[in-house]
């Protein structure tokens, strides 16, 4: 007990607080190391490794793995198509988003019911909208493409032609990705005090845009910010629909950083050279997620 | 509140612009559901009506249930879902207590492990786990859909921050009652932290649902697909071009999600703002 008083802590603190915060901890801390911590590290090392499952053993080769990556024309084309689809989708999903928060905030009437039609498919599941996708982009039987015949016009194979692929699966991403940038900038947002527009108003600042020019965007810099980067790490991640409708097809044009990931690992069992591509996967990840911290430290507040 | 202008117009526009911008939005499901009532010849007639002209079908829906084990495949998606949210629930809301209220040695170092893996996607470290489940001879079984989820560092991220905000004297009533820690934790911190729990079970639940990679790595058949798997295995098995029954699946297996998140919207939305920094 006066241990207890010594640290200057209310009385009736167990003795081992220790002890029961370690016993807390234990079961977390267990599985982090066995089911992240120890698989990570066996992950990064993997890819230093010639290892194919089922060899009987794996050789420590280097840099063998990234030797062969810079020579990849495959692996070539799965970055850049990567880049591609992040450098449509994060852009477009992002004001987009933050076009359609200010419409939904702008008044009252009908707010409710939007949000629910724009959150829609950030909970449906992505393999089976994907599958709708399919039918709606069908270059036969498709409504879009029925449509445009009414209009004169013959519509592309979206997702079988090499030129229209990645523009369909960004075009799908976007949808997907709007309503997930929707809620973040509701929420910052409705964290935006009214009494700084009326103030501006007051002020003189007459026109919508001035106000938000003035007022908002400074104001929301931070959560634009993070939607920035979580839109573009989301985006990195793109795997379900290519792996439902195109598997990276017609000749590698839909062909995505974490697919050719999977198909190295898992189809043809190269788990040395799949895991090289998982690390270059994680250095991206890890650079956007710098780089967000570096420029929150820098500018974004009250910019 | 007494705003002076009052022009209708912008307003009309407002909606007018959302309104079509909505329907654009929900083209997908509109479609989907119309072809799943549609019979395969109306379908391949490439009709912009989007109601049957033979009145409807649910032939599709009938040829679903006969030929996929839909039922296996959502009762799967359950298991999976609250196996992964009962470990993750039991496992974090502890650390996330004594890394916020207790102190003892190596606390601060532990948060730093914590942060650490926050910056890991799951998708690194799936190699060496299948690769270890294989070795086990746990492919094809509940153990490896669920293990790898069982420990969240977000859980334990968000519960820390939730807990920090909780008042002492919480606490210090329940040790004076001689509760020990464990029942403080069970009994007066999770009661006290439903909104951040609820938040979170939302999250787990809507992400392993809705999660492809994973059991495409360690499920292969139909026993043990889940939802995601089981339209993946629908699609390139058997219903090549039969976009009737496809839709009718994809229906069925969207629908809990979109069911659950129409009824309880406000929740959804509030576990998604408070978790989306996770993303």
């Amino acid at each position: 007990m006066s241990e207890a008083v010594a640290r200057a802590r209310p009385t009736f603190v167990p003795r081992g607080e220790g002890w029961a915060g370690w016993m807390l901890c234990l079961p977390a801390v267990l599985s982090y190391l066995l089911l992240l911590l120890l698989p990570t590290l066996a992950a990064v090392l993997l890819a230093f490794t010639d290892y194919e499952l089922g060899a009987p053993g794996l050789a420590w080769i280097g840099l063998g793995n990234f030797q062969e990556l810079l020579d990849d024309r495959g692996f070539r084309i799965s970055l850049r198509n990567t880049l591609i689809y992040v450098g449509i989708v994060a852009p477009v999903s992002i004001a987009g988003a933050l076009a359609l928060a200010l419409l939904i905030e702008a008044a009252t009437r009908g707010r409710a019911l939007f949000r629910a039609v724009f959150f829609l498919p950030m909970v449906s599941l992505p393999v089976a909208m994907a599958t709708a996708w399919q039918y709606l982009l069908h270059p036969t039987i498709g409504p879009l493409n029925a449509a445009l015949a009414q209009l004169g016009i013959a519509g592309p194979a979206w997702l079988t032609s090499s030129d229209t692929v990645l523009l369909s699966l960004a075009f799908i991403g976007i949808w997907e990705a709007i309503g997930f940038n929707l809620v973040l900038f509701l929420a910052g947002l409705t964290a935006i005090p009214r009494e700084l527009h009326q103030a501006a108003e007051v002020d003189g600042v007459k026109s919508a845009w001035e106000r938000f020019r003035l007022v908002t965007w400074p104001l929301l810099g931070p959560t634009t910010l993070f939607v920035v980067t979580i839109t573009m790490i989301r985006s990195v991640r793109v795997f379900d629909s290519v792996a439902v409708l195109t598997q990276g097809g017609p000749n590698r044009a839909s062909e995505v950083l974490l697919y050719t990931m999977y198909t190295e690992g898992f189809t043809f069992f190269r788990l040395g050279y799949s895991a090289a591509i998982t690390l270059v996967f994680l250095i991206i990840v890890l650079g956007l997620m710098l780089l967000q911290t570096r420029v929150l430290d820098k500018r974004v507040h009250y910019g | 509140m007494a705003e002076p202008r009052a022009n209708p117009w912008p307003c009309a526009l407002r909606l007018a612009f959302l309104a079509l911008l909505g329907l654009l939005f929900l083209m997908p499901y509109i479609w989907m559901i119309s072809a799943s009532l549609k019979p395969l010849d109306e379908i391949f007639r490439a009709s912009l009506n989007l109601l049957p002209e033979t009145g409807g079908t649910l032939r599709n829906y009938a040829r679903v249930f006969e030929n996929v084990p839909v039922l296996t495949y959502l009762w799967n998606g359950v298991v999976v879902c609250a196996g992964i949210l009962f470990f993750q629930l039991l496992f974090a809301v502890p650390a996330g207590y004594a890394l916020a209220k207790l102190h003892f040695p190596g606390r601060d170092w532990l948060f730093g492990l914590v942060m650490l893996g926050l910056l890991v996607p799951y998708h690194v470290p799936a190699l060496p786990l299948y690769v270890g489940f294989s070795w086990l001879g746990l492919l094809n079984t509940y153990t490896a859909l669920i293990t790898p989820s069982i420990i969240s560092v977000f859980a334990i991220f968000l519960f820390r921050q939730f807990f920090k905000a909780l008042p002492d004297e919480l606490i210090h009533a329940a040790r004076i009652d001689g509760m020990n820690e464990l029942s403080i934790v069970w009994r007066v911190i999770l009661p006290n932290a439903l909104p951040a729990a609820t938040a979170f079970a939302i999250f787990s639940v809507v992400a392993h649902w809705n999660d492809l990679f994973w059991p495409l790595i360690v499920v292969t058949g139909a026993e043990r697909a889940t939802p995601a798997l089981g339209v993946l295995t629908f699609r390139s098995e058997e219903a090549g071009d039969d976009f009737g029954a496809l839709m009718a699946a994809s229906v069925i297996m969207t629908a809990p999600l979109v069911l659950a998140f129409l009824f309880a919207q406000r929740r959804f939305v509030e576990g998604i703002a408070t978790t989306g920094l996770k993303g």
